[in-house]
């Protein structure tokens, strides 16, 4: 705090609101992932100071109001289709800056295609991933990502190797490509993890300005409501059994 | 006088695209309408355009849907299975209110059928193909000419209503060649900085979204909105072509390749001095109930034909409404009506 | 006039231009036209054909069932075709391929040394335009011989418009080698 010329208190505010994220109460629920991503999205792209030049593509799933919260031109992508619209604007409008962000279910189920096709083709783009191992939006189904015995809406009994096979790794699949510039795993469950996201998702956005090809981040995320367990347990969660079959760190950086 | 070329369809239809301005083609191989995708990926590099061959039919139509949203023109072409794949997206499309191009070069069905043309696809054309409730407007060319003719138009019209516009043509109809001039590009100028995304500089952000979760009523009035606006297509953009109606007794309905095989009837029905005549629609949505019904009120009887089981014909039996009966010549798996069958049947309503 | 016309041969002995160059020798000439390949599966394993309409009115169906004229260079395409053609119907046949002509004594057959022609003209290759010639001369009423030698340029890729003169011999040889027009 300081005094002005009126001995008047002022804030001095060393923490604020990015200015490219909305003063809106968002959607998502308490401990969730969703929301930190967002934050740190937003602060990079007031960094960059790139927000007149984004363009958004939300999902189907927890992230489909991205756009809702982000102060950015945003567009909808039918369930697994962000990296088709993606590279239909990117195709269109080379200098903007094209940001797709999916959760699980979206990205490696329905739009796995897409997914591999468009990392494959190198578009241009960078890809956030949200892998929270279940499907949120929906109640909490089994996920390709659901760990091996997690019960779900949809594995009450836990996920079975023999049903449903084993959980698929978007970074390791990717890597087997030799167009993407960059891929790499990070989580939201630590502040030193939260700092290392930010820090991808920058590397991300930075290739894309330079025109290096495509990006990919996947981020690790809590869902206590999903997971059934307090925010904090939540956490505990990620480091205990996400972590341990979803390797932190990065596979590739060009 | 242009001079004539002479083209196949499915290239013409890939020609005129490209003089309406579009630079944008994404698409899946499927027979037979491979040309089309093979004109673009020749002819758009010359003109600093894009041709993309998507991983799949779900793809294209979404590549198309990004593209849209950034204000392109832009265009997917595919045949009957691959048009069942795109529907999902149509209904996006629809939602969010983007402009389109979709060709279905249609072929036999149902299931992989073969690929031969058909018109077995009618139904899912006008009827909706996609799930809630939303409208395209479908063209049906009969000629290698039209194709080219209505491509242009189909453009206009998609940018003119924000909705996606489809060309209904048939694998006969794609695969053939015939003499051609080119057509001109439209002169419409279509502001699209309102709503398309490139970044919101030095503007509010624009969403491109069928998504309407609150309030509770805005995915009515979003409903709402889109059936005013196809109510106004339905005034405006029926388009239809009358032959030897005049004086005739009997009228024949057909649309696309079909209607060609029906005029053939009808020049060897007036050489026996039966009196014939041909209705076809050119939209087939908006259909031209109101010019079928006025076109038939003194005729003795109708005579419906496809390259189907009998879709179109609920159609003329709804503008018709009881009035004049109605008959019904199909073929379906590819099959052509013979000129000979329809000159049979209409003799034996005389008879 | 309203001819039904089905080219028929070997995938590779240009059967889809045979057809192109006489419908746009026609059109040249103010005649309606069309024609249409047989696509898709039907094409692999070798045999080709395209089905041709050349007439003074509007055609109705580019789709050929019972040709008028039918054009085969070689022997699958004659057993294939022969039943098929209408009754008083003209056959134009490869007799360099084919040993022995059509079963029918309804139709007209003609045989037409088309490979023996093409390579005194220059080039195997032009065998199809050989048997052009010879339809050419066959009916009259199609296209004319200049008509069809002009529309050559507009017909050929680029790549084979060096071809053209030999072509165009072939098509003059076989024109020739057919002794008198039918029609």
């Amino acid at each position: 705090m300081q005094l002005n010329t009126k001995n008047q208190l002022q804030e001095n505010l060393i923490f604020t609101r990015p200015s490219s994220l909305n003063a809106r109460p968002h959607h998502f629920c308490p401990g969730c992932g969703h929301g930190i991503v967002h934050r740190l999205l937003a602060e990079l792209i007031d960094e960059f100071d790139i927000r007149q030049n984004i363009i958004l593509v939300a999902p189907v799933g927890c992230g489909v109001l991205a756009y809702f919260y982000i102060n950015v031109d945003g567009c909808e992508a039918a369930h697994g289709r962000v990296p088709a619209v993606a590279t239909g604007l990117k195709r269109v409008h080379p200098d903007n800056i094209v940001i797709g962000y999916q959760g699980d279910g979206d990205l490696l189920a329905i739009g796995i295609a897409e997914t591999i096709h468009a990392a494959n083709r190198g578009e241009n783009i960078t890809i956030i991933f949200i892998n929270n191992a279940l499907y949120g939006m929906t109640g909490g189904q089994m996920a390709p990502t659901s760990l091996v015995g997690q019960k779900t809406k949809t594995s009450p009994y836990g996920r079975s190797v023999e049903e449903a096979g084993y959980p698929l790794k978007a970074c390791e699949l990717l890597a087997t490509l030799a167009a993407p510039v960059f891929i790499e795993r990070t989580s939201v469950h630590s502040i030193k993890q939260i700092i290392k996201t930010k820090k991808a998702i920058k590397k991300g956005l930075s290739n894309q300005i330079k025109g290096k090809g495509y990006s990919f981040i996947e981020v690790l995320s809590m869902c206590p409501t999903g997971w059934g367990m307090k925010p904090q347990a939540a956490v505990e969660w990620i480091e205990t059994h996400m972590v341990p079959y979803y390797a932190l760190g990065n596979l590739r950086d060009r | 006088m242009s001079k004539k070329i002479f083209m196949r369809g499915n290239e013409a239809l890939a020609e005129a695209a490209i003089i309406a301005g579009c630079r944008y083609f994404f698409g899946y191989p499927i027979t037979p309408q491979n040309e089309v995708p093979a004109y673009f990926a020749m002819r758009l590099p010359q003109v600093k355009g894009t041709f993309l061959q998507a991983e799949s039919e779900l793809a294209a139509i979404n590549m198309v849907f990004g593209a849209s949203a950034a204000g392109a023109r832009v265009m997917t072409s595919s045949s009957s299975p691959g048009i069942s794949l795109k529907q999902e997206g149509i209904s996006y499309l629809a939602g969010a209110e983007l402009p389109a191009v979709i060709a279905n070069i249609m072929r036999g069905g149902p299931g992989l059928g073969n690929i031969a043309g058909a018109q077995g696809d009618y139904f899912q054309a006008t009827k909706g193909g996609g799930h809630g409730d939303y409208r395209i407007i479908v063209l049906a060319p009969y000629s290698v000419q039209e194709l080219a003719d209505l491509t242009v138009l189909a453009f206009d019209l998609a940018d003119t209503y924000r909705m996606v516009c489809m060309i209904l043509g048939d694998g006969y109809l794609g695969q053939m060649s015939e003499p051609l001039v080119l057509p001109k590009p439209s002169s419409k100028h279509f502001d699209k900085s309102g709503w398309a995304l490139n970044g919101a500089k030095g503007r509010e952000p624009h969403i491109i979204r069928s998504l309407r979760l609150n309030p509770e009523h805005a995915l009515e009035d979003l409903n709402v909105k889109l059936q005013k606006k196809y109510q106004t297509v339905a005034q405006n953009e029926i388009r239809y072509e009358e032959y030897k109606t005049d004086d005739a007794e009997y009228l024949l309905v057909g649309f696309g390749i079909c209607s060609r095989i029906i005029k053939a009837a009808i020049n060897g029905l007036r050489d026996k001095g039966v009196k014939a005549g041909l209705f076809r629609p050119v939209t087939l949505w908006p259909y031209p109930y109101q010019a079928l019904q006025n076109c038939a009120k003194n005729v003795k009887k109708v005579l419906v034909v496809e390259m189907n089981a009998g879709q179109m014909v609920e159609d003329v039996r709804l503008a018709l409404n009881g009035a004049v009966p109605v008959d019904f010549i199909g073929r379906m798996g590819g099959m052509i009506p013979e000129v000979e069958d329809i000159i049979e049947r209409i003799e034996s309503y005389a008879a | 006039m309203n001819e039904k016309i089905i080219f028929a041969g070997f995938g590779g002995q240009g059967i889809i231009l045979a057809g192109k160059l006489v419908c746009i020798a026609a059109m040249n000439e103010g005649k309606y036209v069309s024609h249409i390949p047989s696509y898709g599966a039907e094409m692999r394993g070798g045999t080709a054909n395209c089905a041709v309409v050349i007439a003074t009115e509007e055609i109705p169906s580019p789709m050929v069932f019972n040709p008028t004229v039918c054009v085969a260079l070689n022997l699958p395409s004659l057993k294939k075709f022969e039943s098929r053609l209408s009754a008083g119907g003209v056959l134009i046949y490869n007799s360099s391929l084919i040993e022995n002509g059509p079963q029918r004594n309804d139709i007209v057959a003609i045989p037409v040394k088309a490979n023996e022609l093409a390579e005194q003209a220059g080039s195997y290759k032009a065998a199809n335009m050989v048997a052009i010639g010879a339809l050419l001369k066959a009916n009259m009423q199609i296209a004319s011989l200049q008509a069809v030698k002009d529309a050559l340029s507009q017909a050929v890729s680029k790549r084979n418009l060096s071809f053209n003169d030999i072509n165009k011999k072939a098509l003059t040889l076989g024109f020739e080698s057919v002794k008198t027009a039918l029609h």
